[in-house]
């Protein structure tokens, strides 16, 4: 007998009586401001959120936070001019590691846990939002929501190869309790709030 | 309304002052309490340690006392815990749940069958008081910090009823004192560390007594005070609540 | 008055000789229960969110295997190979075998509590493959060559000093500097090497969905995804009770979970891995080791809705003012507890034993096991099982002064007798445990049933 079905034999044998499925429904959030709720949780956790209009804007933060040089990659076809398209990344994850800055959008925003929802298959490296020294994400103000519940409604049986909730930058509290950002993932995180 | 009073074996054998009390209080408000004088322990003891098959003669004895009664008050959340969750008769199961039912801790006794609004009682004298587990988080006599829960206290509620008393704050306002029956001695480094802190914490907010339900935490951090040649003394809660 | 067995006790009894260093721990993580308390607080629904975890970890536990076989396919269906592990040899066997058909002698792990239960990392090191631990406080650990202490603080035990002189021997930081920034920066430098070089990478599976086949890592660090997406194999290793029912349920868990665990909304990281990236493969191996016995005791079964969040350790005033490694296990602190004796009776009889039983464990569990009242009846089992050898050698302990001390009251039955003849506070002598930290009661007059007699009889 395999191990598989002497595991399943054994699990079959001792499971205990069935018990339904609780209904869970009633956890999903009600309407507010989820737009300062997830700015202000976001932050709470050492993140950032600007609130923009258009590209323009993003345009003008990277040119500010970042140097002739770097290497500044992104997914928007909108923002070609200055930044390098990733979207049909088709090299070696490793030869993105000089990643300075990354663009990417993210389909939902978490207003109770300031968390955003990408979607690696997106980026063509999943690597990206974890290599990359820094991260920006852009954000659909309307596409907040207010717990996790509301999220993985929207997300419902989506199809995909990797998907990741990102809350903040990278981080560790492993000695001492102190709070370092910049762990092994990105060490800032700012999420730019579209209208 | 007949009312057997139950004294915890080593209640009875080193503070007998917490029984009296407790009685007095009892008659003070009106209740006919009797005392079967054949009673020994609850059993905990060995049930905690394992022994719990060991523990029917005290089953069997504790039925045999108190099956007659309409109430049984005890001043301690622990055994009556205890009672409430280990009471069993393989002969007469149903006369041991409708008496483990009856069990009160004094406390909870005083609010929640005699609804008690009003005690003569005064103590002049600033306090701490001490969560004992069992009754705490076991018998929920009070809110427990860890849940998202409205606040309560039942014997907070009498204590306040106590002209002149002033409870203390605490640090932290339910960790256990680390007592835990034999824990006390099995555990004899970790057990007496918990004891230290706790007896800490109500001295840093200059508590000139320690109250609690539980007369096995006070006499644990009795222990430690008097080891330290404190003068701050511990007192069943009965005592302060009988006091004049 | 000897004690040779390494139990909990003694144990914690070493850990007790440095007083200021039992507050700091202490300290440390009772401040982590506040940061649990103040988040937890922050949701007025958290007590049914734990009410509604429960239930569906009854639901799992109920049709466990039927979630096992579907969550199989469905892996299957998107290109991810499952293995079956009956036991911690077979589950580390399959990992050499998979590292050896790459021909690859170097991997990078993230935090898998579950390797450590099998210890992976020794038998792989037997067999001439170089694991590297890429979560910073298990690579801390890794450089002291000590097991994590803490299921998601691996290093709080270790002060950061110690962790700077560490880091000074095995990294060429300068001597004396313990700051953390410094020291984080120093491992991410560091590691980022490891990370570009490894071929394989291992993870644990902090959720694994029957309905879609994909499983879900947290980390805080994100190097579970550095790992991951840049190694060509991709190892999971998970036990069988990580399913979960359908995608929607991890909004429950991953709600409960780190707010449980640390007081953050959430982690930084949580990556659903749902089918390997183009060329990679991706391997989950399925471990049982122990968890269908556990499954069938009636009395213990919670304990595998556990979500490995940590939270019993943070608030228990035993586990704070004893450490992690006096539960000689893998998981240690009360849940550690109520796991171990279904491996190993025997050796870990001392475990249940080394509690308050206060109940506080229970009250912070974001899936609501009953872990004091486990605790509780894990003694009445290794007690009737004969491996009582905590309580055995407590009460041969307190008989050795109770026994030649007749001092004690004789009262009616033999219930009484037995209590007062073992009452630890009994004897005032050097013998006496009781006695070392604290003092006697002062003997009264008379007893309460002495007094009634006297005064209330005939009423």
């Amino acid at each position: 007998m395999s191990s598989r079905d002497k595991i399943l034999a054994a699990v079959a044998a001792n499971q205990p009586a069935k018990v339904d499925l609780p209904d869970i429904d009633f956890l999903n959030g009600a309407a507010g401001n989820h737009v300062g709720k997830f700015t202000g949780v976001l932050t709470s956790i050492g993140g950032k959120a600007i609130e923009v209009n258009t590209f323009d804007d993003v345009k003008a933060y990277i040119k500010q936070t970042t140097n002739q040089g770097d290497r500044v990659v992104s997914t928007f076809s909108e923002m070609s001019d200055c930044t390098e398209l990733i979207n049909d990344y088709q090299g070696l994850p490793h030869d993105l590691q000089d990643i300075e800055l990354a663009v990417i959008g993210a389909d939902l925003g978490v207003a109770e846990n300031g968390a955003v929802w990408v979607k690696g298959d997106l980026l063509n490296q999943r690597v990206v939002p974890f290599i990359c020294q820094y991260l920006a994400v852009i954000l659909k103000k309307e596409k907040i929501v207010a717990t996790m519940h509301d999220a993985y409604e929207q997300i419902g049986s989506e199809n995909y190869g990797f998907s990741t909730f990102i809350a903040g930058p990278s981080k560790t509290a492993d000695i001492e309790q102190s709070l370092v950002l910049g762990a092994h993932g990105a060490r800032t995180m700012t999420v730019f709030l579209m209208e | 309304m007949r009312v057997g009073l139950f004294i915890p074996c080593y209640v009875d054998q080193f503070y007998p002052d917490a029984a009296k009390a407790t009685l007095q209080l009892l008659e003070k408000l009106g209740v006919d309490v009797i005392y079967p004088p054949k009673q020994t322990c609850c059993g905990q003891p060995m049930a905690n340690s394992g022994f719990e098959h060991l523990a029917g003669g005290c089953n069997e004895l504790f039925i045999k006392n108190f099956a007659e009664f309409d109430y049984v008050v005890a001043p301690s959340g622990s055994c009556v815990l205890h009672i409430r969750e280990h009471l069993h008769d393989d002969k007469n199961p149903e006369v041991a749940a409708q008496l483990s039912s009856k069990v009160y801790e004094l406390t909870s006794f005083l609010t929640d069958v005699l609804k008690v609004t009003y005690l003569p009682a005064k103590f002049p004298h600033k306090v701490g008081f001490h969560q004992s587990c069992h009754g705490q988080r076991g018998l929920h006599l009070s809110q427990m910090s860890e849940l998202v829960a409205p606040g309560f206290s039942k014997p907070g509620s009498l204590l306040n009823m106590v002209e002149g008393i002033e409870i203390v704050p605490l640090n932290r306002i339910d960790e256990c004192c680390g007592f835990g029956g034999t824990f006390c001695v099995v555990e004899e480094a970790v057990s007496a560390k918990m004891g230290k802190d706790r007896v800490e914490d109500h001295l840093e907010h200059a508590a000139e007594f320690i109250t609690g339900v539980d007369m096995s935490c006070l006499m644990h951090m009795e222990g430690i005070l008097n080891r330290k040649g404190s003068k701050v003394k511990v007192l069943h809660i009965a005592e302060i609540l009988n006091g004049e | 008055m000897n004690i040779d067995v390494k139990d909990h006790a003694a144990l914690s009894d070493v850990f007790n000789e440095d007083e200021d260093r039992v507050n700091w721990h202490d300290e440390t993580l009772w401040w982590i229960r506040q940061k649990r308390d103040k988040a937890v607080n922050q949701l007025p629904e958290w007590e049914s969110l734990r009410e509604t975890a429960s239930q569906i970890k009854n639901n799992v536990l109920s049709y466990l295997s039927n979630y096992l076989q579907q969550f199989e396919a469905n892996a299957t269906k998107n290109g991810i190979k499952i293995h079956w592990a009956a036991d911690a040899k077979e589950h580390n066997e399959i990992v050499l075998g998979l590292l050896q058909s790459k021909q690859v002698k170097q991997m990078v792990k993230s935090k898998s509590m579950l390797t450590e239960e099998c210890h992976l990392n020794e038998f792989l090191a037997e067999n001439g493959i170089d694991v590297i631990d890429s979560d910073l406080g298990e690579r801390i650990v890794q450089l002291a060559k000590e097991p994590p202490s803490h299921i998601v603080l691996p290093c709080i035990h270790k002060k950061k000093e110690e962790i700077g002189e560490l880091f000074h021997q095995h990294l060429g930081t300068p001597a004396g500097n313990a700051d953390p920034q410094f020291l984080t920066e120093t491992a991410r430098q560091h590691l980022r090497e490891t990370f570009l070089t490894r071929k394989a990478a291992l993870t644990g599976v902090n959720f694994a969905v029957a309905a879609t086949g994909e499983f879900v890592v947290c980390t805080n660090e994100g190097n579970a995804d550095m790992g991951a997406h840049l190694a060509d194999i991709h190892i999971a290793s998970m036990g069988i009770e990580k399913i979960i029912p359908e995608r929607k349920h991890l909004g429950v868990f991953l709600r409960l979970l780190t707010r449980s665990a640390t007081g953050q909304p959430i982690t930084t990281y949580s990556s659903h891995f749902n089918k390997p990236r183009p060329g990679q493969e991706m391997h989950i191996i399925i471990v049982d080791n122990g968890r269908t016995i556990q499954l069938g005791r009636e009395d213990f079964r919670n304990s595998l809705k556990c979500i490995r969040c940590g939270a019993c350790m943070n608030t228990c005033p035993v586990y704070r003012r004893s450490g992690g490694h006096s539960y000689h296990n893998a998981i240690s602190g009360p849940i550690g507890s109520i796991l171990a004796p279904n491996l190993d009776m025997e050796k870990y009889a001392d475990l249940p034993f080394a509690s308050t039983l206060c109940g506080s464990c229970s009250n912070v569990c974001p899936v609501k096991i009953d872990i004091h009242q486990q605790l509780y009846k894990w003694r009445q089992v290794i007690v009737k099982n004969g491996y009582a050898t905590t309580a055995k050698k407590a009460s041969m302990r307190l008989m050795s002064f109770t026994l030649s001390t007749p001092s004690v009251y004789h009262v009616g039955g033999k219930a009484g007798r037995w209590v007062l003849k073992h009452a630890p506070f009994a004897v005032n002598n050097k013998f006496n445990p009781w006695y070392k930290h604290r003092d006697m009661p002062e003997p009264p007059k008379e007893s309460f049933g002495e007094w009634y007699a006297k005064n209330k009889n005939g009423r």
